[in-house]
């Protein structure tokens, strides 16, 4: 739910993070607006056609249209809340402006992602119908790279235009939805794990059971995102979430995730605008993101802990992919080539404090700041790294059913 | 027969009693009734039968997300009406919208009677400040609800100081009680709106006149004022309880997954699970559903006398 609105309201400043706050209005706005015009979506009339035969393949069915980079030297990117370095003085973001005046490109930045789902479900009809979405540049994660690059809503990759595209982590290089990354380069990747409001809870949480302890009650929240939350669940029934888990275990995982909503244990389940509940103390633990929790400590006092829960995290990356539809692509791939310079990634990842998918940014950091150069969470190791689980990829039938069944019990 | 209606029935035979020219006559309605017919055509009508055509539909067998062809599944309408995990946000959709429209109604009444009769000449001043938050974003407003209901925030803060709460956990937001807050609050205008336009028509020697026949003070107004402003709460009513129940941003705003009303269930088969059939199905049973409300509503109060 995502929704719109860019206002600066010092008022409600004092009470949540700047960018939680434009998360949330963000999310609930544009499914609101989408509300308003009705039936926009890809289930109408357009199903039999566009989108049918985007399912054959990796063929784009969406016709390219014709790059406008040369003549307009702008470009619009849809990114997540906390994703990218902040000045809080200044209230500008200092890469994206190096880069804006280093390129003369014009950045439109807008943390518009609330959660993956919720995205495609807002751009994915006129995507099918071959329409621009206004956005030059998206950051899904993994799973909904995939679902893009699939249906042919991501434009490929012109190599000549990226060459640091070479400095991408040998890990991330070739990943299953994207063998070769011929369309989709890591914009950061990150834990899901245990978060938790270290005045409240000074002994911290170490397993996802924590969670439920009586005393948290009415004071947990947890994340939309499926993937996240469902697959800590699983891990602390000691279900591989990487490997071929069956049904009965995916809902056994969902049962507990019913039974603490039922029994008010968790009291919402939220997308990127989890943050503003903990930083209002309407939670004190919540299943949350890595890179998050440093963010908001910087920002409002160094009150949160993270960690991994003893049953493994959930690992994941988001990914910069290019909307098929778009007219500045070349001014798209410009900027991926300067995020992929080492010594902008570490600046990057000096602020957002999550795991850097440049390789040589490791170097660069410990110029910067060698304290974070030794970051577990920004250059883990691979014993941290032994400490995580991917979730396994769903088809398309298990990504409906179990979307289905989540859905019913965050939206009882 | 009501006043209104008695006028109406003088105006109509003042005009026919005044010569017209009958060929302009014929074409002047259709032509006014233009815009408003291409209007709900396109608007209404077309998505509306587009959204049907979608309600038909299933799933491609092996295909993409989202994917879906036209098979005329009426059957899609027998699974959602048997599923009953959407029983209770149906039902809590029509509980908080009624309970809404209720505080809504026991706001706004006195509010449209203060501004009509008392305010003297701030009047204009008050009706702005009935629209004045229109002027800012109604999800912003909504927010700025979270912070108001927060756990650490003023209410609450007063209520544990009154002995409401214990300092324990507990707190209002989010919860029914904040949704329906929101929602009272944010139709609220809806509902003064029409009551002020019927209550400020009412003419004064009216209820002068009851006085003078033995009615005074709550009897004049029971027997007069209120009768007279029924239009008007009719269409408050009316205006609050329909968006109301198909709202889902002040239940995505105020409410957790305890509190979701129907169209935060018909947003998520549209958005996450882009499950469009059976959110369409959705919403054509609420539309039903609404449309059997008001329809009781509408012959119980009697609108046709009042209107």
């Amino acid at each position: 739910m995502d929704p719109m609105n860019d206002p600066r309201l010092e008022m409600l400043r004092q009470a949540m993070s700047r960018r939680g706050f434009l998360g949330a209005t963000g999310a609930v706005g544009a499914a609101a607006a989408l509300a308003a015009c009705g039936t926009g979506s890809k289930g109408g009339s357009s199903s039999s056609s566009g989108s049918a035969a985007a399912s054959s393949g990796n063929a784009a069915p969406v016709a390219t249209p014709s790059d406008k980079s040369d003549s307009d030297k702008s470009l619009v990117w849809a990114n997540w809340t906390l994703y990218l370095d902040y000045d809080e003085e200044k209230k500008v973001y200092p890469s994206l402006v190096a880069f804006e005046e280093k390129t003369g490109i014009k950045v439109e930045y807008k943390e518009d992602i609330e959660d993956n789902a919720t995205f495609y479900g807002k751009v994915s009809g006129q995507l099918g119908n071959g329409q621009d979405i206004g956005y030059d540049l998206v950051t899904p994660t993994d799973w909904m790279a995939g679902r893009w690059i699939r249906q042919g809503f991501a434009a490929p990759i012109d190599e000549a235009n990226v060459p640091n595209k070479a400095n991408i982590l040998d890990t991330l290089n070739n990943v299953g939805f994207d063998p070769g990354r011929k369309y989709s380069l890591t914009w950061q990747s990150g834990f899901s794990g245990l978060v938790w409001n270290k005045e409240k809870l000074p002994n911290g949480l170490k397993s996802v059971n924590d969670l439920w302890a009586p005393e948290l009650k009415g004071k947990v929240v947890v994340l939309s995102e499926m993937r996240d939350t469902i697959g800590l669940i699983m891990m602390s029934q000691g279900v591989r979430i990487d490997g071929p888990f069956t049904n009965d275990q995916f809902n056994a995982a969902l049962a507990v995730l019913q039974q603490q909503v039922d029994s008010g244990q968790i009291k919402q389940v939220k997308g990127n605008s989890y943050k503003e509940d903990l930083i209002n103390g309407q939670a004190y633990a919540a299943i949350g993101w890595s890179g998050d929790i440093f963010q908001i400590n910087a920002e409002n006092g160094d009150k949160w802990g993270f960690a991994l829960p003893d049953t493994d995290g959930v690992l994941w990356s988001d990914n910069l992919l290019i909307p098929a539809t778009s007219t500045h692509k070349k001014n798209a791939e410009e900027l991926m080539n300067y995020y992929y310079q080492p010594e902008v990634a570490a600046i990057v990842a000096a602020y957002v404090n999550y795991i850097c998918p440049v390789k040589g940014a490791k170097e660069a950091m410990a110029k910067i700041d060698p304290k974070l150069a030794a970051s577990e969470f920004i250059f883990p190791t691979d014993a941290t790294l032994a400490k995580t689980q991917v979730f396994r990829p769903l088809t398309p039938k298990e990504e409906q059913e179990y979307s289905e069944a989540f859905g019913k019990v965050i939206q009882g | 027969m009501s006043i209104a209606a008695a006028l109406g029935d003088v105006q109509r035979d003042n005009l026919q009693g005044s010569p017209q020219p009958q060929r302009r006559g014929h074409f002047v309605p259709y032509l006014l009734m233009l815009p408003g017919l291409l209007w709900l055509g396109v608007f209404f009508v077309v998505p509306l039968v587009t959204l049907f055509m979608m309600s038909l539909q299933t799933a491609v067998p092996g295909g993409e997300i989202g994917e879906y062809e036209q098979t005329f599944h009426f059957a899609n309408y027998v699974d959602v009406l048997t599923d009953p995990s959407y029983y209770t946000p149906l039902f809590r959709s029509f509980i908080y919208a009624a309970c809404a429209t209720v505080l809504a109604l026991l706001i706004g009444y006195p509010l449209a009677y203060f501004i009509a009769f008392k305010s003297g000449r701030f009047r204009n001043l008050f009706l702005i400040m009935v629209i004045a938050p229109f002027f800012v974003s109604f999800i912003l407003r909504t927010i700025a609800w979270r912070q108001i209901l927060a756990d650490e925030g003023p209410v609450v803060a007063a209520m544990k100081w009154a002995g409401f709460f214990s300092d324990g956990i507990g707190g209002i937001y989010p919860s029914a009680i904040a949704v329906v807050l929101g929602l009272t609050y944010n139709f609220l205008p809806f509902m003064t709106l029409p009551i002020y336009a019927s209550l400020e028509r009412v003419d004064p020697k009216l209820v002068e006149a009851a006085g003078d026949l033995y009615a005074p003070g709550f009897t004049g107004f029971r027997k007069v004022t209120l009768p007279l402003s029924m239009p008007g709460v009719v269409a408050g009513t009316l205006l609050t309880f329909i968006p109301a129940t198909g709202d889902y941003v002040n239940a995505a705003l105020l409410g957790n997954s305890k509190n979701t009303m129907i169209g935060n269930r018909i947003d998520y088969a549209f958005l996450n699970t882009n499950d469009y059939p059976t959110a369409a199905v959705l919403s054509f049973v609420l539309m039903a559903c609404i449309l059997a409300v008001v329809l009781v509503y509408v012959r119980r109060v009697g609108t046709e006398d009042l209107l």
